[in-house]
């Protein structure tokens, strides 16, 4: 490969076609080309766009390499056109101390596909009771900035509230998964009509909602950082949408299965539909929608889940919670969003790229395509389609509930750090 | 159609056709054939992954006066009832030769999944699933219905039948409501707010929680069994207060019509949703759900498995 | 479509076999008709009308539902059950005639024997059809035969009654082997 890479003819967020020279990790030129000694990706009809950022992501490493490791993980985001990615921290062991936060870093830099941001536990175990070495984890060579219990809530107040305030001096954030636990002891798919035909034990909203409130105004009291991780009600738009109306410091993400599927889809039994937090209404969907434009919710986190298929080939009770969704992510945004032209090439690139970095506090990343900055780019076909195969993912497992559908929109090549770590068909 | 899997998957013609085969064959047996050859040759598939002495011995009677082949695999406590390995289950069914599996289970939706894995080529029989649905018992429940206050081969048009009691957790109510409204029945539910699912709007029911006002109006009122271990997850404060205000007594029986009928499905809790007074009364026609009970699912296993080979 | 039998005859059929029937039993008394839904059971109480007619002998009646008895019933999808209609006088011990339409492979007589045994033990059986066709796959025939009517596989035989179809007739409609089965 020779050391400069040019996109010739590429669209930076739906202008007029430039060429964008890359060379030594960053964009060299942008404008008229001339390099001869260039690998040149013809990019007419396409759009670059700021790489994208991931701030919620299972890689499942370690512990659970039978579903995914970082090395698979890593392809997969580098298809999805991510070139960072967020570790969840409920790995086996929990990443609640250093030395494994800095072994989940040094893994992904090894495998150099994305930058892999490991998110360090609020409580030791994810237990809920003893905060983790969170101070450890932020001043080690892994940085962290992003705090989550993720799969479980820290539903102790108290426990929410010092955290808040403990990841305060090195400017971290809590990642809450907000589900309060007693509402929603067994609790299996949204609570509503759907439930109630299918004697599927219900997930009230309220569960969720009251979770969003409650740590709102614990994190404007002590005047910290908080991120919502996958909001999925109507309900809880609305409450995010009054406090950042009172300027409080809050931000929050949906997942592109939230915005797209309904608990209409549980009616089939398929665990492949089972997730946590549930899939909820067609009215929730149209909330979280209008949210993602309005930017009431800042970005879109996959909440990528994999898990190997016995896991999910079984009853709808058994079955664990979760899909896959770094290779399908642009596709469902676009489709939803973009393609309709509800959504702007630079709101795209905002919920894509650009907030999600600035929460996860990832320096280098989340920036818009200039001269001199780091070259991560996403390039997309705007007039492209996919058809989901499951049996086609680069990640080790196969829980996509979005087997076999066609989307609008397509990822063409991602270049992170100035390398190119996928380019379609190849 | 090969598979029962919820009432929501029969017409409206379907069912009252499963009602009056059930007639002609409880016909047949009141004229005293115990044994018919339709099914020789079928291999049929008690799998039950939960405790239900009454559902599997009604199937096992029903198959065998059919003449079938019948195979009981009690999967209680085994890896069945844990949902590992529904899948391996089957594929062992598969190898047996298994005309029908007739499936109880504690998951709900888990006939559903035995049907649409594709690991199975017979028919999947639900015969209760979790809180989900219990269609023959529904089946067999209109028809006990039919029997006394209808038309054998009409519907249950004008009729309104009460369901009392766990609404919630109850797949027997949950098949009863769709089978009865399918075949124009009006239905109302009584129970505690607690025990009637958030969201049963979509239902097309009337909900009271007033028994005593809703059982001068019905012409059936099903009583369904209430779970002591729900006053624990607060349900309802005590099993002595669940009696007074959802119980059926004498006193509450007279308030009905002179017609009108007393069910069950079963087993009961004598003394707390139903008084023995009341189980043992005319009105009552708890055995005889029984007895219907061998009919219907004899005409199930007739219209679902007869001719039903791929061959 | 050619028609095979007009109203008339069958009229006259029915009424031939009426009197073979009160010929060949020497003591009506004890015979019971039965006939196999839908058109035998119509054609049943018929022929018990015209020897109520001939002879003032009042012939008890009724219908014999074979379907669970049927020996196609792994291969052919299930069809609704018919009516059994078992006369007081029963079947213990008296003559029984079985009445179908069309006489064919002989497995329905077949498969009404068998449920006729699931009722009773008669004394004897006798038969009687409106139309015998051939292709006989039993040994098996009948005592009374409104019409004797040649065919070939390729051809169907179709009868129509007033009481079900709004008129009498017997009709031969071409048609392929395969749908003969």
């Amino acid at each position: 490969m020779s050391s400069k890479l040019v996109l010739k003819s590429v669209s930076i967020l739906g202008a007029a076609p430039v060429d964008v020279e890359i060379e030594k990790g960053l964009i060299s030129l942008i404008g008229k080309g001339n390099a001869s000694d260039a690998q040149v990706i013809d990019c007419a009809g396409f759009v670059a766009l700021p790489g994208f950022v991931d701030l919620h992501t299972h890689l499942r490493e370690p512990g659970r390499e039978n579903s995914e490791t970082i090395a698979t993980g890593s392809k997969a985001a580098a298809r999805g056109g991510y070139v960072a990615v967020s570790a969840m921290a409920n790995t086996l062991p929990v990443a609640d101390t250093a030395a494994i936060v800095e072994q989940v870093r040094n893994i992904g830099s090894n495998i150099g596909l994305v930058d892999v941001f490991p998110i360090g536990a609020v409580t030791k175990g994810l237990a809920g009771h003893e905060l983790s070495d969170i101070g450890s984890m932020a001043s080690s060579k892994a940085r962290v900035r992003v705090f989550s219990d993720d799969g479980n809530c820290v539903w102790d107040p108290l426990v929410m509230r010092r955290a808040l305030e403990y990841v305060k001096q090195f400017d971290g954030v809590i990642a809450q998964h907000a589900q309060e636990p007693r509402l929603t002891e067994k609790s299996q798919m949204n609570e509503g009509s759907i439930s109630a035909t299918l004697g599927l034990k219900g997930w009230p909203a309220v569960a969720e909602e009251s979770i969003i409130a409650r740590d709102i105004l614990l994190a404007n009291m002590v005047d910290a950082r908080l991120h919502i991780c996958h909001v999925t009600t109507r309900g809880g738009v609305e409450i995010i949408r009054w406090a950042k109306a009172q300027g409080m410091k809050v931000t929050a993400e949906v997942t592109p299965h939230h915005l797209l599927l309904t608990d209409e889809s549980a009616s089939t039994f398929d665990p492949i539909y089972k997730v946590n937090p549930p899939l909820r209404t067609q009215d929730d969907v149209n909330a979280l929608r209008a949210a993602l434009l309005d930017g009431t919710i800042d970005i879109v986190a996959t909440d990528h889940a994999p898990h190997p298929i016995e896991d999910k080939e079984c009853e709808w009770e058994n079955a664990a919670f979760g899909m896959v969704g770094l290779e399908t992510a642009f596709s469902i945004v676009y489709s939803t969003m973009v393609a309709s032209g509800a959504m702007s090439w630079d709101r795209l690139a905002s919920v894509m790229s650009i907030a999600p970095a600035a929460i996860g506090r990832y320096a280098n990343h989340g920036q818009h395509l200039e001269v001199g900055k780091p070259a991560h780019i996403t390039v997309v076909n705007p007039q492209g389609s996919i058809t989901v195969n499951r049996d086609e993912l680069a990640s080790k497992s196969r829980n996509t509930p979005f087997h076999g559908m066609n989307f609008q929109g397509a990822v063409v090549a991602t270049i992170f750090n100035g390398l190119l770590t996928h380019k379609v068909g190849e | 159609m090969r598979h029962l899997l919820s009432i929501s998957d029969l017409s409206r013609d379907f069912a009252l056709e499963i009602l009056s085969t059930a007639h002609e064959l409880s016909r047949v047996s009141e004229n005293g054939t115990k044994k018919l050859p339709t099914l020789r040759g079928k291999t049929v598939v008690n799998l039950f992954a939960e405790d239900s002495t009454r559902t599997r011995i009604s199937f096992e009677a029903a198959a065998k006066r059919l003449s079938a082949d019948v195979i009981n695999f009690s999967a209680k406590g085994s890896s069945v009832s844990k949902g590992e390995s529904l899948k391996d289950t089957a594929q062992t069914l598969q190898a047996l030769g298994a005309d029908a599996v007739i499936l109880r289970h504690p998951a709900s939706g888990a006939a559903h999944r035995l049907a649409q894995g594709r690991w199975i080529s017979g028919s999947v029989i639900n015969a209760g699933d979790g809180t989900h649905e219990h269609p023959s018992q529904a089946l067999l429940d209109a028809f006990t219905i039919q029997r006394h206050l209808c038309d054998s081969k009409g519907d249950l048009a004008g009729l309104h039948i009460a369901i009392v009691g766990d609404i919630l957790h109850s797949r027997v109510a949950r098949s009863n409501i769709l089978l009865l409204k399918k075949l124009g029945a009006t239905v109302t539910l009584v129970a505690p707010p607690t025990l009637i699912p958030f969201a049963w709007q979509s239902w097309g029911v009337e909900v009271s929680h007033d028994l005593d006002a809703v059982l001068p109006t019905v012409d059936a009122v099903i009583m369904l069994r209430i779970q002591k271990e729900r006053m624990s997850d607060l349900y309802f404060p005590s099993s002595r207060e669940y009696s007074a205000l959802f119980g059926i007594n004498a006193e509450r029986a007279s308030l009905m019509k002179s017609h009108a009928l007393v069910m069950h499905p079963g087993p009961m809790n004598r003394g707390l949703e139903i008084t023995a007074e009341v189980a043992d009364s005319s009105a009552s026609v708890v055995v005889e759900q029984v007895a219907n009970g061998v009919s219907v699912r004899m005409a199930i296993l007739y219209l679902f498995i007869a001719g039903n080979q791929e061959d | 479509m050619s028609v095979a039998l007009s109203s008339e005859d069958i009229s006259r059929a029915i009424t031939r076999i009426s009197h073979e029937i009160l010929e060949k039993n020497t003591d009506p008394t004890s015979v019971t008709i039965l006939g196999i839904p839908t058109r035998g059971a119509d054609l049943a109480y018929r022929i018990a009308q015209s020897i109520l007619d001939i002879s003032g002998i009042e012939i008890p009646v009724g219908a014999l539902d074979i379907t669970l008895h049927r020996d196609d019933l792994r291969i052919r999808p299930p069809r609704p059950l018919m009516d059994t209609v078992i006369p007081l006088a029963g079947v213990e011990g008296r003559t029984v005639i079985l009445v179908d339409d069309v006489l064919f492979s002989g497995r329905t007589i077949r498969s009404a024997l068998d449920a006729l045994g699931e009722v009773g033990r008669p004394a004897r059986v006798q038969l009687a059809v409106l139309v015998d066709r051939g292709h006989r796959e039993l040994p098996i025939r009948a005592d009374y035969v409104g019409k004797n009517l040649p065919t070939s596989l390729n051809q169907s035989v179709k009868v129509s009654l007033i009481e079900r179809d709004g008129a009498d007739e017997v009709s031969i409609d071409e048609v392929s082997a395969a749908e003969n089965l």
